[in-house]
């Protein structure tokens, strides 16, 4: 059932990889970095989530990271925009650079660093206490904008890009809690492209969805990596191979394997990725 | 055989169980009946046009109203406001949102300590503080004390139900880049603000009904107050007073007194239950 409904998104997906995949990596010309993370740890109190992690994020491209439960995925998206730190008593080691810039460094602001790396999560978040219009320029509202032009187009605009406008054009008033959970979703989209982030995490974004809402957050993924950088964390392998185009394997908050996509499901280095992979544990 | 026997006790059983709750349920109910039955049958008749709209008649005359009580009750209530409203939300929010978790669990048990202490103390504390310093009764000084007493009240309702928020709303709008007390305060106090009126409605309905605070602070007055420095006459105050008075036409006004106390408080119950009632649909 999932695959019939994937089969198109599917075959799309395996032929803007190929081109990826047919030259060694090794001659290919290094593709622009958004992140890159050098010697990553990161404890939660004496538990060590993550362990000296070493990975590049490319620009406009959707780097997939996948592992068991517990494994540090969800840790190491959270450490791309400081949103770990919401957990007391963390602490980290190593550098994370943003387009070159030390994102812990002592003069970021938290914040700042948000705005730039907006997030998707899990379960879907739209504000009870506002419509549906309202929670799409909230974070311009609480930053600071005032201008209602402004605001407007950026509201039209962001719900296009979450391919929402023609299913709440007409309903924009109505509470952002009225729409299905697959439409929730895509407005928590929209909402974190109308501040203009330059990459977007996220957190399993689809894994409280049905097969045809996951389908239409897929597509979108799919159209967003031409402006975003995307990163996602995901259960889903089937759903890791058909919206991504670097594959991080994470086991025990280590980085045990990473590449193109097309390698990783195919051709693994590692065997514990390919166990992973294959269903053998996890 | 045994089987049976068995069963049939047990039904005795739970059968008296559900008669000693039933009884205890009509117990829990019928004094609020009762008060509300004999406010009516003594108060009802006294409560006129009159009693709204004019101060007490001199010592002897008859006739006359509370006019300057309710307004003044309504005045200290809004003194009272000022001070307890501010303070509890923003120390409840404070519960919820920061500080650690020791320290929480102090002022937590800190707060509970004083919602248990005697409302008359509050009155003597701020005899002393006050009254004494400034030596005069003064409708700040009953403001202060009943403000006091709704602190801790609305502390911890509001811490309650900040807590209640889902983590998930904080956690998008910083995402969002959204600054932490602009997430508190648009974000997370607008998600539970039904609650927190709830709690504050129910801080003033409690304060509302309190006399022993006002007998040193307030004082009372059988005219209007011009100034907040003056003693200022309150609902619950004149009742106690005409309440042990000598005379008849005093006790009616007492009566229609508390009976017009107790109708407010009853509307006030009424207005929280309307606002929560939307509570299980939405998110608080």
């Amino acid at each position: 059932m999932d695959n019939l409904v994937m089969a198109t998104p599917e075959q799309s997906v395996t032929e803007r990889v190929e081109p990826l995949a047919q030259p060694p990596p090794s001659i290919e010309p290094a593709p622009p970095l958004t992140f890159q993370v050098k010697n990553l740890s990161i404890w939660y109190g004496e538990k060590r989530a993550i362990d000296n992690v070493t990975l590049d994020v490319a620009s406009n491209a959707v780097t997939a990271i996948i592992g068991p439960s517990g494994c540090g995925k969800s840790t190491f998206l959270r450490a791309l925009n400081r949103m770990h730190e919401l957990v007391p008593k963390t602490r980290m080691e190593g550098t994370v650079l943003l387009q070159g810039e030390d994102l812990y460094s002592k003069n970021v602001d938290p914040a700042i660093v948000r705005r730039r790396v907006g997030m998707i999560f899990q379960k879907s978040n739209p504000f009870p206490t506002m419509t549906i219009g309202e929670n799409v320029i909230v974070g311009l509202r609480l930053n600071g904008v005032r201008n209602q032009k402004f605001l407007n187009e950026r509201l039209e605009k962001s719900l296009r890009m979450a391919a929402l406008w023609d299913e709440v054009k007409d309903d924009l008033h109505k509470p952002g809690t009225s729409l299905s959970g697959g439409q929730q979703q895509r407005l928590c989209i929209a909402r974190a492209l109308a501040v203009e982030p330059e990459v977007i995490l996220m957190d399993e974004p689809c894994s409280a969805l049905d097969p045809i809402a996951t389908a239409k957050i897929e597509e979108l993924i799919y159209e967003l990596k031409a402006r975003y950088t995307i990163v996602t964390v995901t259960h889903n392998m089937q759903q890791a191979g058909r919206v991504s185009d670097y594959t991080a394997f994470f086991y025990l908050g280590r980085l045990i394997e990473f590449g193109p996509t097309t390698k990783i499901f195919t051709n693994p280095s590692e065997r514990q990725t390919e166990d992973y992979i294959t269903g053998r544990f996890g | 055989m045994r089987r049976s026997d068995s069963h049939i006790w047990r039904k005795i059983k739970s059968g008296l169980a559900s008669a000693i709750a039933f009884i205890s349920a009509v117990l829990v109910i019928t004094p609020l009946g009762l008060v509300f039955f004999h406010l009516v049958v003594n108060g009802a008749s006294s409560v006129s046009w009159d009693f709204f709209t004019k101060l007490p008649a001199p010592v002897g005359a008859i006739g006359g109203g509370m006019a300057n009580a309710i307004v003044g009750s309504l005045e200290l209530l809004a003194l009272a406001g000022a001070i307890g409203i501010p303070i509890g939300v923003l120390g409840g929010v404070y519960l919820a949102e920061y500080g650690s978790a020791r320290i929480n669990s102090v002022l937590r048990f800190l707060a509970d300590v004083l919602n248990g202490v005697p409302s008359i103390t509050w009155g003597v504390v701020v005899y002393g503080l006050v009254v004494l310093r400034v030596k005069g009764f003064s409708a700040y000084a009953g403001g202060l004390a009943l403000g006091l007493i709704m602190i801790p009240l609305i502390l911890r309702t509001t811490e309650e139900v900040v807590l209640l928020v889902p983590n998930g709303y904080r956690e998008a709008a910083l995402a969002l880049g959204v600054s932490r007390w602009k997430t508190i305060v648009h974000i997370v106090m607008k998600t539970a603000s039904k609650g927190i009126i709830t709690g504050i409605l129910l801080a003033l309905a409690r304060v509302g009904g309190e006399t022993a605070p006002l007998l040193f602070t307030a004082f009372g007055n059988r005219f209007w107050n011009h100034s907040l420095n003056q003693p200022i006459a309150a609902l619950p105050l004149q009742v106690f007073t005409y309440a042990i008075s000598p005379y008849d036409d005093w006790h009616r006004q007492a009566w229609a007194g508390a009976l017009v106390l107790v109708t407010g408080i009853f509307c006030v119950n009424v207005l929280v239950r309307i606002l929560t009632r939307g509570r299980a649909s939405s998110v608080v």
